[in-house]
C-alpha cells in the first residue's frame, strides 16, 4: 500500500473514499436517517458516536448493504453503491453490482457473528477460498499472518464458541481483514464484551488501522478510544450529523448544546 | 418351542422391511431437502411447486397416496397413452419417501428458519453468494438441529412400511399374516413380529443418535 | 349399504357424482373413528403419563417402555394383534371398536408425551411461588399449573387428531368401511381406481386444511399466559 498520510478533516480531499448524499432511510413512519451527508477521505478514521437509536449503526448496515436505504445516494470512490450508471441515468443496483461493490468494504460486528461451525482458521480462509478464488495455501498464509497480527495464532484449530469474547472478536477482525477491504467498518465492537477484555480488542483495532492505513467508520461508546483514535468525530442525533469535528474540538470544546449534554451524561454520569 | 420355525419367514420379510426403510428414508431425505429449501427459494414456481407437494403429500393419507400410486395412477397413464404400472417395490418406495419428504421439508424449512439473522449478515458482509450461503453457512448449522426431529421421522417411516404388506409386498408384515393364515397361532406370531419392530425402531433411533453426536461436534465444545 | 347402491361407470364425472354420497357415508365414518380413538388416546395417555411420573421405579419403567413400544410399532401389525389375538381370549369387539382401540393405544403414546410436555413447560417458579404461598398441592396443580399447562396440551393435541384422522384408513384392513375402504371397494368392482381414490384425496385435504386453520385459531384465541379457574 502507499505510504500517504491520512487526510485531516480540514484540507477536503478532491473526491471522498465514501460519500453520502442526502441519504434517507424510514421504517414506516420512523426516520431513521434524515437527509444525511457524510464524507470519508481514504485513510481517514471517523468515529460516529451518539445516544441509541440515533441511527448511528444504520450507517454501517446500509454501507454494507445489510439494509437498502428509502431516498439519497452513496459513493464509493465516485461510483455509486446501491445504484449503477446507466447512460447518464441512475437504476437500483443488480446483484452483480452490489457484490462487486461489497468487496471494497469490511465488517466488524458488535456480537462477533463469527460461524460456530468452523475453527477460528476456517472462519478466516472460507471467504477468500469460496469469494476471492484464492489457493488453499495463500488463504492459509494470509490468516496464519493475520492471527499472528492479533495474537492467536496458538488458537487456529479452536471453535468460536472455546474462545473469550475478546478473542472472538479478534478473529472477526482478522476474517474482516482477510478480504483486504478499502473500508472497515465496525459496528460498536466492544459493546457485547466485559469490560476487562474491551483493551485487547481496542490495540488490536488501533495495530491494526496503522499498520494497514485502513480507512475506518467506526460506531463506538469508548469515548476515551474514540479521541485517542480517531481523525474525525461526528456526534449523531436524530438521524443527523449534529455536530462534527476533530476529536479535540468535540470533546473539549462542543459547540451544540445537544453534544454536551450527551458527553456530560456519557463522560460524568451522575451517580 | 414351535416359534422358532417362524423366524425364518418372518427374516425373510423383516430384510425385506429394512431394505425398504433404506431405500425410502434415503429419497425421503433428498425430497426433505429438495423441497425445504425450495420453500425458501427466490423463485416463485419452485416456493409454489415445493408448498404445493408438502400439502398434498401431509395433508392426505399415506394408505391413500400407496394405492392412488399402485392402482390409480396406471389408469391416468392410459388416459394419455404412457405406461405408468409400477413394480410393488416401486411403487412401495416411492409413496413412502414422497410421504415422509414432504414432514421432512418442514423440518428442513424449520431448522434453516432457526440459522440467525447475524449468520447471514455476516456472510453477505464477507460476500458469498446466497447459494454459498445455504451450503457452507445455513445448512452446516441447522442440519444438527434437525437430526432429531429426522430421527423420529425416520422411525415413523420404518412403521409405516407395514403397510405396503397390503399391495402383496414380502415384508414383516406380510409375512406375519401368511405364517399366521398358516398357523393359526395369531398370539405367538403378532407379538414376535411387534418385538422385531420394536428391536428395528431401537436400532435405528440409536444410529440417529450416534449421527447427532458425530456432526454437531462444535456445539458441544467449550472453553 | 355398498351392495345396494348402484353407480354409472359410463363417464368419469358420472361416476363421481354417483358415488359421491357413499363416499361421504365413509367419510362418516372415518370422522366417528377419529373422535373415538381420540378420545381413547386422550384417556390412555392420562393413565400412560400419570406411571411415567411415579416416583416408584418399579412403576415408572415399565410404563416407560411401553409407551415406547406402542409408539415405535407400526399401528397395522397392532390392529391385526388386536383383531386376531382378543377373540382368542374371549373379547369379541367389533370391528369398529377394535380399530379405535388400536388408534387409541398407538396414539396414547403420543398424548402421554403430550401432557407431559405441556406440564414441564410450567417453569418450577411457578410452583415454589405457590408453595411459598403456603397453597395445597391439590390446588397448585388445579389453580396454577393446569391453567397454564391446558394453552399448550390444545393445540398439540389438535395435530395428533389429524393425525389420527389420516391413520383411520389402516381401518378398512379389518372391513371397516371408512371412506377409503368404500373407495376401495368401488374401485375393485369398477375397475376404475383413479375416480374414487382421487375424490377421497381431494377430501382428506379439505378436511386437513379446514383441521389445521382450525387449529391454528384455537391457538390464537387461547390465552397464553393461561386460563383461570373459578
Amino acid at each position: 500500500m502507499s505510504s500517504q498520510t491520512p487526510a485531516s478533516p480540514d484540507q477536503t480531499p478532491a473526491r471522498p473514499l465514501v460519500r453520502f448524499s442526502k441519504v434517507t432511510k424510514r421504517y414506516g413512519e420512523h426516520t431513521v436517517l434524515d437527509d444525511l451527508d457524510l464524507d470519508v477521505a481514504a485513510g481517514e478514521k471517523v468515529t460516529i458516536i451518539g445516544p441509541s437509536g440515533s441511527g448511528k449503526s444504520t450507517v454501517l448496515r446500509i454501507l454494507m448493504t445489510l439494509e437498502t436505504l428509502t431516498d439519497g445516494l452513496i459513493e464509493i470512490d465516485g461510483e455509486p453503491l446501491w445504484h449503477e450508471r446507466r447512460g447518464d441515468q441512475l437504476k437500483p443496483a443488480s446483484e452483480a453490482h452490489l457484490r462487486k461493490m461489497r468487496g471494497q468494504l469490511g465488517m466488524v460486528f458488535q456480537q462477533f457473528n463469527l460461524f460456530p461451525h468452523m475453527s477460528v482458521q476456517r472462519n478466516l480462509t472460507e471467504a477468500p477460498r469460496q469469494v476471492l478464488g484464492l489457493s488453499r495455501k495463500e488463504a492459509q498464509s494470509r490468516a496464519t499472518e493475520l492471527l499472528e497480527r492479533v495474537g492467536l495464532a496458538d488458537h487456529a484449530n479452536k471453535y468460536p464458541g472455546q474462545l473469550s469474547g475478546g478473542q472472538q472478536q479478534r478473529v472477526g477482525i482478522a476474517r474482516a481483514l482477510m478480504m483486504r477491504p478499502r473500508v472497515m467498518l465496525f459496528d460498536e465492537p466492544t459493546s457485547a464484551l466485559d469490560p476487562e477484555l474491551v483493551g485487547e480488542v481496542l490495540h488490536v483495532i488501533r495495530t491494526l488501522a496503522d499498520e494497514h492505513d485502513l480507512t475506518v467508520l467506526m460506531v463506538t461508546h469508548e469515548m476515551s478510544f474514540a479521541r485517542r483514535f480517531s481523525d474525525r468525530v461526528c456526534f449523531f442525533d436524530k438521524g443527523r450529523i449534529h455536530e462534527q469535528g476533530t476529536p479535540e474540538q468535540i470533546f473539549t470544546d462542543p459547540r451544540e448544546a445537544r453534544t454536551r449534554e450527551f458527553l456530560r451524561a456519557v463522560l460524568e454520569p451522575d451517580v | 418351542m414351535e416359534w422358532i420355525s417362524y423366524l425364518g419367514p418372518l427374516w425373510q420379510g423383516a430384510w425385506v422391511t429394512i431394505q425398504l426403510t433404506l431405500y425410502s428414508t434415503v429419497l425421503g431425505a433428498l425430497l426433505s431437502f429438495a423441497a425445504g429449501i425450495g420453500k425458501r427459494s427466490s423463485i416463485w414456481p419452485l416456493r409454489i411447486l415445493s408448498a404445493v407437494y408438502v400439502e398434498v403429500f401431509r395433508g392426505t393419507s399415506l394408505l391413500v397416496q400407496l394405492f392412488w400410486l399402485y392402482f390409480a395412477l396406471p389408469l391416468a397413464g392410459n388416459a394419455i397413452g404412457i405406461d405408468l404400472r409400477l413394480d410393488p417395490v416401486v411403487a412401495g418406495v416411492l409413496a413412502l419417501g414422497l410421504n415422509i419428504g414432504a414432514y421432512g421439508a418442514e423440518v428442513v424449512r424449520g431448522g434453516l428458519k432457526s440459522v440467525s439473522q447475524q449468520q447471514l449478515e455476516a456472510a453477505q458482509a464477507l460476500n458469498f453468494t446466497p447459494r454459498q450461503t445455504l451450503w457452507r453457512i445455513s445448512l452446516p448449522q441447522a442440519i444438527p438441529e434437525m437430526l432429531p426431529a429426522f430421527g423420529n421421522l425416520a422411525v415413523q417411516n420404518l412403521k409405516d412400511t407395514a403397510l405396503v404388506s397390503l399391495i402383496s409386498l414380502g415384508d414383516l408384515a406380510f409375512r406375519a399374516e401368511q405364517v399366521r393364515n398358516f398357523t393359526q397361532d395369531s398370539a405367538t406370531v403378532y407379538t414376535l413380529v411387534l418385538l422385531m419392530y420394536f428391536g428395528m425402531a431401537l436400532v435405528l433411533a440409536g444410529m440417529i443418535k450416534l449421527l447427532e453426536m458425530s456432526v454437531g461436534r462444535w456445539r458441544t465444545v467449550s472453553r | 349399504m355398498l351392495f345396494a347402491i348402484a353407480w354409472d361407470a359410463s363417464s368419469s364425472w358420472s361416476l363421481a357424482v354417483s358415488i359421491l354420497p357413499i363416499l361421504l357415508k365413509g367419510l362418516w365414518v372415518t370422522l366417528q373413528a377419529t373422535v373415538v380413538g381420540f378420545l381413547l388416546a386422550m384417556a390412555f395417555g392420562l393413565v400412560l403419563a400419570g406411571l411415567k411420573s411415579v416416583p416408584l421405579k418399579i412403576v415408572r419403567w415399565p410404563a416407560k417402555l411401553v409407551s415406547e413400544f406402542l409408539r415405535d410399532t407400526p399401528l397395522l401389525v397392532q390392529l391385526f394383534f388386536l383383531y386376531y389375538v382378543l377373540p382368542d381370549y374371549g373379547l369379541l369387539l367389533p370391528a369398529f371398536m377394535t380399530g379405535a382401540l388400536a388408534l387409541g393405544l398407538q396414539y396414547s403414546a403420543y398424548m402421554s408425551e403430550v401432557y407431559r410436555g405441556g406440564l414441564e413447560a410450567v417453569g418450577s417458579g411457578q410452583r415454589e411461588a405457590a408453595r411459598a404461598l403456603n397453597l395445597t398441592p391439590v390446588r397448585t396443580f388445579t389453580h396454577i399449573v393446569l391453567p397454564q399447562a391446558v394453552p399448550r396440551i390444545i393445540p398439540a393435541s389438535g395435530n395428533y387428531l389429524v393425525s389420527i384422522m389420516k391413520d383411520v384408513p389402516v381401518l378398512s384392513v379389518v372391513t371397516v368401511l371408512e371412506l377409503f375402504g368404500v373407495a376401495r371397494i368401488i374401485g375393485d368392482r369398477t375397475f376404475n381406481y383413479l375416480v374414487p381414490l382421487s375424490m377421497v384425496g381431494a377430501l382428506y385435504l379439505i378436511l386437513t386444511i379446514l383441521a389445521a386453520w382450525a387449529v391454528r385459531t384455537l391457538d390464537q384465541r387461547l390465552p397464553k399466559h393461561g386460563i383461570a379457574l373459578r
